[in-house]
């Protein structure tokens, strides 16, 4: 069994460590412990600043901040920050384009036990939805890391997803290299492309074991930026496997699912199944249950990449 | 004061005024009420209170404003082009298409322009930024926010209120235009904020009281924040909506409606012969 780890852990980390290096600043709304930016206040208290329990403000005054050249990690659950905060993260960071990175935890419905109110399963949509507003969402800690790292070297809005639950270490550090907007394929295949984003790749890693135990042949690709999407890669896929499946810890509405299909449907129309949440709220429930629950299994990969597979011409 | 400054800032705010009242009447719309009401409090930030060089709007060390009741934005826009950002012809261009004068303050577009705002009670967080910014690098730019009474129903303007206190931003003054009118009536009866004074002295504010359409006021009031050390001051400042224009004074109706050709004659007529 492979190492787990929480990008939450990771995304600390990750702050902590590029502190040594880096001029910046780092904002949270009382959730420090949770968010782990309290690994980076620990380290450097002169550069943290907890705002409390007011998001909207946080990211304003993260906005604020940056008009004065100081890049500006902003850190709180995804609910409040692309849900509470959507307005400010639209208008005080976005539209003036500023140097904000918004780190957002606990995303998806692997929150667990806190239930529907703190399982946001839309931010991706949302964020997709902005102009100029880079969103990207990393897989494992290696990953995660490699995300923030490039996000603090990133001249504009980034919005960053990790998630509370420790998950597998997919990658290898020394091999792994962090491109931005390309799509990673992980596993190559001819009769389907299963698309996965964060939390669920190392399901679709899985999938593809089983259906090659079935004498199927999956091509699987991590998608670490949710916009902006690998066109390239998505055209490749429908030319190349006829057919896609994508899988996300998200509202199959507004996240992968929907940027994929865009792609394909305006270049190359092939069949395209999306596994994620099917518009419902979240609820309360140890993980494992919750996830087989809403059909975030490597079995309704395998499922669905079946069904795409036959639903090709 | 001494008269020749009272004169330069009666002169100036003139000037803006007659600015304000240009470019909304050539848009046909915008916001001319509680854009005559701040005037004068433009006026002195720009002439007499911030270190602002129009030929180098971006310098790190200069003073901020961020105008958190943005929809007054051809006020700041009249200031700008008075103090030399840019040419006052432009703004005859407000809110049209292809002008970096937009309806509401765009600060990646317009010279002089140090904050983008618009939503109400987002500016004076981003205001709250850049004094923590100025804070973190030992900088001792200071750093204004113009809010509005109405303005002051949103409840971000309380977070960054709590803020500010907390991290005892004294290079911050917040700039309260009490003007007493909002779209849907007197803030009193819509939904009444008041009173002011008592709740940003619950907040931990230096609280000042001034009259913003009297110079020697405004001017007192500014040194009276200056002076204050360890927290943020806020100048609640008692104007008239319209202010300079006797058929748009105090009248609500000129929240967010422009003058027609006549009524800009009249309008322009009145400022001009007030000196």
């Amino acid at each position: 069994m492979a190492q787990k780890i929480a990008t939450r852990e990771s995304y600390g980390n990750a702050l902590a460590a590029l502190g040594e290096k880096y001029d910046f600043v780092v904002l949270d709304a009382d959730l420090a412990a949770a968010t782990k930016t309290g690994i980076f206040k620990k380290k450097f208290p002169e550069r943290f600043f907890d705002c409390g329990i007011a998001e909207g403000n946080m990211m304003t005054v993260a906005a604020g901040i940056a008009t004065t050249g100081k890049p500006v990690f902003a850190s709180t659950f995804a609910m409040f920050a692309a849900g509470r905060a959507f307005e400010q993260v639209r208008n005080s960071i976005a539209y003036p384009h500023l140097n904000v990175k918004i780190g957002a935890t606990h995303a998806g419905i692997t929150v667990g036990e806190d239930g529907a109110t703190h399982q946001c399963l839309e931010d991706l949509g949302v964020m997709r939805t902005i102009p100029g507003m880079v969103v990207l969402n990393p897989a494992d800690d290696v990953e995660a890391r490699a995300c923030v790292e490039w996000a603090l070297n990133y001249v504009g809005p980034v919005y960053i997803r990790f998630g509370r639950l420790a998950v597998p270490v997919v990658f290898d550090e020394a091999d792994y290299k962090f491109e931005f907007g390309k799509n990673l394929t992980v596993r190559e295949g001819t009769d389907v492309t299963i698309m996965a984003t964060g939390t669920m790749l190392y399901m679709a890693i899985e999938a593809a074991e089983k259906l090659a135990e079935e004498g199927i042949s999956a091509r699987v690709t991590n998608v670490h930026t949710i916009k902006p999407i690998d066109k390239e890669d998505v055209i490749e896929a429908a030319k190349t496997t006829g057919c896609i499946v994508t899988a996300e810890e998200h509202n199959i509405f507004g996240g992968l699912g929907s940027a994929v299909a865009e792609v394909v449907c305006e270049n190359c129309p092939v069949p395209v199944l999306r596994v994620g949440v099917e518009d419902k709220f979240g609820k309360s429930g140890k993980v494992p249950a919750l996830l087989e629950a809403y059909g975030l299994t490597t079995e309704n990969i395998v499922a669905k990449a079946k069904a795409a597979i036959a639903a090709k011409k | 004061m001494d008269n020749a400054k009272l004169q330069m800032l009666k002169e100036t705010a003139k000037n803006i005024r007659l600015g304000i009242l240009e470019g909304v009447h050539a848009a046909a719309s915008g916001h001319p009420g509680g854009s005559l009401s701040i005037a004068d409090i433009m006026t002195y930030l720009y002439f007499s209170e911030m270190n602002v060089n129009p030929a180098d709007p971006k310098n790190p060390d200069r003073d901020r404003l961020v105008l958190s009741k943005g929809h007054t934005a051809p006020a700041l826009y009249a200031a700008l082009a008075e103090k030399g950002f840019f040419s006052k012809d432009e703004l005859k261009n407000l809110r049209q298409v292809g002008s970096f004068l937009q309806g509401h303050p765009d600060m990646k577009g317009t010279p002089g322009v140090d904050m983008t705002t618009g939503s109400l009670g987002l500016g004076v967080s981003a205001a709250c930024g850049m004094a923590l910014a100025a804070k973190i690098d030992g900088k001792d730019y200071r750093t204004y926010a113009i809010l509005g009474d109405g303005e002051s129903q949103e409840g971000q303007v309380w977070e960054a209120a709590m803020f500010a206190a907390h991290y005892k931003l004294d290079n911050l003054c917040f700039i309260l235009d009490l003007n007493g009118l909002q779209i849907d009536g007197k803030i009193t009866e819509v939904m009444n904020p008041t009173p002011h004074d008592k709740k940003f002295e619950g907040f931990g504010f230096n609280v000042i009281l001034a009259n913003a359409h009297d110079f020697e006021s405004i001017e007192a009031a500014f040194a009276a924040a200056r002076a204050c050390k360890g927290k943020p001051s806020v100048i609640i400042a008692n104007s008239v909506k319209g202010k300079g224009v006797s058929f748009m004074e105090d009248q609500v109706g000129w929240h967010g409606s422009a003058p027609n050709d006549e009524q800009y004659e009249q309008a322009v007529a009145e400022i001009k012969a007030s000196l």
